[in-house]
């Protein structure tokens, strides 16, 4: 554990992101991973902050641009799991495009989003997983759009890991990281995470009222049944494995590297006599 | 010998194969070469035409007046009929422009009609290259070779039907040309030995590959995308990895992702995605992570003229992203240039830990140019990287540390138990966010101002063409080498130079060359560029105190030509 100890985080008292950091940190140990084996990318917003905080290999970017940094780290060295974490603004909102594209790709990088349905950052406006009617400073009629549904976006694209956790069961939590980074593919775990400072409505209270534990009997393997699931939300909000399924991974499509990481290729310039003959 | 031909039609009627065919058989044959486009934003229709130039002499830019016009359309003939020499022809197809021109300056050559009796009507290309070769004395043994190279895989059938259009088309031309005085026999005693047929984004391609890429990101964009073009075709020979992003934001974004875990790593785009990357680049400058970006200019703003070219994005480049970091912008004006400052761009980017920009613009993306060699003796290969077991056998490491030059090895990550660490937030010598203020001065002094000596003097100064002591001096960048020199060459007396920019950023010092006392020496200097405000002269005022009293900007989004841009001079001699 101390091999993960990082700075000393900059979070508010009470917040969310301590019990994903420590679910984090035994998941990786239950997982036998030693911090310099892995990379962590993030973005900006509170959850940015986190690889800082995990003494990891790191690369802290832009906001919303995690999963494109992500996934050049990944094409580079596919021996190197790579995670990334953001926020609900970072990555439903800057860089929701990237989300779309990242899961199309299946890369197999391992996203973890802290979802605190608000802005903390930039000190309290409406994210894109606001719910519908929330007032805040910047809306002060009360968000007009339509919450966004990530798992339910995850699914209808096909994505080969959907899952949500909840910082308020940290323990579930540490099995469902574990679960993300062993499944091959890329994986979205949506992780509800209150902001006690900016986010008044959705409280610990809040969630610990509604979310329940999928039912054991339940198949994520079966498409239709998880956009179901992933529909759910109000008085009986699901945590656990919503969907997953078993695609081929990106890295394994490239010929390129099959045998060998893009980093541990040698250059060969020898060739280049023959490329320039291709001219004449 | 110096013969203009241009090929004009519609989109989709085979221009482009027209004009490669012709130029790498001149090519081949040991003519030098120069060919230049211009075509519009659509797929299909429209008018578009493909220029060549061949001479046995170096030429390096096209000529407004044109000796055979291919007239795929009537367009070709309303647009360029007045483009003839006098000794000039227009051959065309009536079966397919629907009209019969009587005039002596045309010449109908039934291409269909022809293909169709050689084994199909999709061979008519083939036809016309038979006849413009015909109307040169050219003879079809080089030709022959290029089609068997070409239609090998589809079978002997496809290779005789082409080589037997070609000869169609050929015959024909010898037996009704009357007026063809052209001759581009070889006149000399020992053979003409085949040259290299080169475009400017093959040429930039090439070079990143000549540097050790491993990994190109980009989202297509005319005129930057027959780079990614190119690369994407040497995947497997070279082992680089492309991956076309989702936007341009991703490229760059995924292009310094693979260059923190260890490879070397581009993209490239045009002025639009360029845009798009700023807040990418700012992050290469604030993570020192090396990346290459290849900025294709077309006319701006916003969409403009996406198929045609300028010079207007040259400030752009100089200045934008937020926040204060080092950079090297270089413009090419040559594909050899190109090839040259793409390894250079590397070599640097890693080195020194930077963005580096290369700036070319639709002209020089586009057109072909003819070289003897390129010599592999000149390129640069240092791997900058700490990887292996040198990492692991550090002691200790720290991703940005202090040091004596600014630069700290950068390792790669997951080859030590040493972590490599860095951030978007200003940061300490670890890598980790830090906010006190004594830590963000040494980070600056590191990046900015440790650095920033050492890059320049890494910068060459601008190219002299000419005359030493010369009292007319053309002063451009980027694409306009070629045009520029030659028109150097049409000065009588020998009393013009040429000075020409393309290493900009940072802005070469006057140490090696003293190229402003040149130009004060002058009787006249004038800066000529391919845009409205003049942004080279700008920068030489900013930067030297240098003020031009001439300036010619042409920003119709066309290139300059020979002749027009000496008459443009000649009046401004006048004017004196």
């Amino acid at each position: 554990m101390t091999d993960y100890r990082g700075q000393h985080p900059a979070w508010c008292p009470g917040c969310g992101n301590y019990s994903i950091l420590k679910a984090f940190k035994d998941a990786m140990i239950r997982l036998n991973m030693e911090p310099h084996q892995l990379v962590i990318v993030s973005g900006i917003g509170q959850a940015g902050k986190f690889p800082h905080y995990v003494r990891c290999n790191t690369f802290n970017g832009l906001h919303g641009r995690t999963l494109p940094v992500a996934t050049g780290i990944r094409l580079a060295n596919h021996e190197m799991p790579v995670m990334a974490f953001a926020g609900d603004g970072d990555c439903y909102g800057e860089g929701g495009n990237h989300l779309i594209h990242a899961i199309r790709r299946n890369i197999n990088v391992k996203l973890f989003v802290h979802d605190n349905q608000i802005y903390g950052l930039t000190k309290g406006q409406a994210s894109p997983t606001s719910m519908e009617g929330i007032k805040t400073k910047n809306q002060p009629f009360g968000v007009f759009s339509e919450q966004l549904n990530p798992m339910a976006l995850a699914v209808a694209l096909d994505c080969s890991f959907v899952a949500r956790g909840f910082a308020g069961e940290t323990e579930h939590l540490t099995w469902l990281i574990e679960e993300a980074v062993k499944h091959k593919g890329f994986s979205l775990l949506d992780i509800l995470q209150p902001c006690v400072t900016f986010n008044k409505v959705n409280t610990y209270e809040w969630y610990k009222q509604r979310v329940y534990h999928i039912e054991l009997e339940y198949n994520p393997e079966d498409r239709t049944s998880a956009f179901n699931k992933a529909l759910e939300w109000g008085e009986r909000i699901p945590v656990g494995i919503i969907y997953q399924n078993h695609r081929m991974i990106l890295e394994e499509r490239i010929p390129i590297i099959r045998k060998a990481p893009l980093v541990r290729q040698s250059v060969d310039l020898l060739k280049l006599e023959d490329t320039l003959r291709e001219f004449i | 010998m110096d013969y203009s031909i241009k090929i004009g039609g519609e989109a989709g009627q085979g221009i482009q194969t027209i004009g490669d065919t012709l130029a790498k058989v001149f090519a081949r044959s040991g003519y030098h070469v120069f060919t230049h486009q211009d075509y519009e934003s659509r797929i299909r229709g429209g008018h578009n035409f493909y220029q060549i130039r061949l001479s046995e002499n170096h030429i390096t830019a096209s000529k407004e007046r044109i000796d055979i016009i291919v007239a795929l359309d009537r367009e070709s003939i309303v647009q360029h009929e007045k483009e003839l020499t006098e000794r000039g022809l227009i051959i065309y197809d009536s079966s397919v422009l629907r009209q019969n021109y009587r005039e002596p300056h045309f010449m109908e050559v039934p291409f269909e009609n022809i293909a169709v009796k050689s084994g199909g009507k999709i061979m008519a290309n083939i036809v016309a290259v038979g006849a413009v070769l015909g109307m040169l004395g050219i003879d079809l043994t080089i030709l022959h070779e290029i089609i068997k190279d070409a239609f090998n895989k589809k079978g002997e059938e496809v290779v005789m039907g082409n080589i037997n259009a070609s000869k169609a088309g050929h015959d024909y031309a010898l037996t009704n040309c009357q007026r063809c005085s052209f001759s581009a026999r070889n006149v000399h005693k020992t053979p003409l030995l085949p040259l290299m047929l080169i475009s400017g984004n093959e040429a930039l391609g090439l070079g990143a590959i000549s540097a050790g890429l491993k990994f190109y990101s980009a989202y297509p964009m005319t005129p930057s995308t027959g780079i990614m073009n190119y690369i994407a075709d040497k995947e497997a020979e070279y082992g680089i990895i492309v991956e076309q992003a989702e936007d341009e934001i991703a490229a760059i974004n995924m292009a310094l992702g693979a260059s923190f875990a260890g490879v070397r790593a581009m993209t490239g785009t045009s002025g639009g995605g360029f845009a798009l990357m700023v807040e990418g680049l700012s992050l290469a400058g604030m993570t020192e992570t090396p990346v290459v970006i290849a900025l294709a200019q077309r006319p701006g703003p916003a969409t403009g003229f996406p198929t045609r070219t300028e010079q207007a994005d040259l400030q752009f480049a100089l200045y934008t992203a937020h926040g204060e970091f080092p950079r090297i912008v270089f413009a090419p004006g040559t594909p050899e240039q190109a090839f040259f400052l793409a390894n250079k761009a590397f070599d640097l980017a890693e080195k020194y830990q930077i963005p580096v920009i290369i700036m070319t613009d639709q002209y020089l993306a586009d057109s072909q140019w003819t070289l003897e060699r390129i010599d592999l003796n000149s390129i640069r290969y240092t791997d900058y990287r700490l990887r292996g077991e040198g990492f692991k056998n550090l002691a200790a490491y720290k991703r940005h540390a202090f040091t004596q030059s600014g630069v700290t090895p950068l390792g790669i990550p997951g080859d030590a138990k040493h972590l490599v660490v860095t951030d978007s937030d200003e940061h300490n010598e670890e890598g980790h966010i830090v906010e006190d203020a004594a830590t963000r001065i040494n980070m600056l002094d590191k990046r900015l101002f440790k650095k920033l000596p050492l890059i320049k003097q890494e910068i060459d100064p601008p190219v002299l063409y000419g005359n030493n002591n010369p009292e007319i001096v053309l002063v451009g960048w980027g694409s306009t080498y070629g045009v520029l020199k030659e028109v150097v060459d049409m000065f009588p007396a020998k009393r013009a130079a040429m000075l020409h920019f393309s290493e900009i950023c940072p802005f070469p010092t006057t140490d090696k060359f003293d190229y402003i006392k040149m130009l004060d020496n002058a009787s006249l200097a004038v800066c000529i560029e391919n845009n409205a405000t003049g942004q080279l002269a700008r920068l030489i005022r900013a930067e030297t105190g240098f003020e031009f009293k001439h300036k010619i900007n042409k920003f119709d989004g066309r290139p300059f030509m020979v002749s027009n841009l000496l008459g443009d001079l000649t009046a401004c001699i006048d004017r004196l």
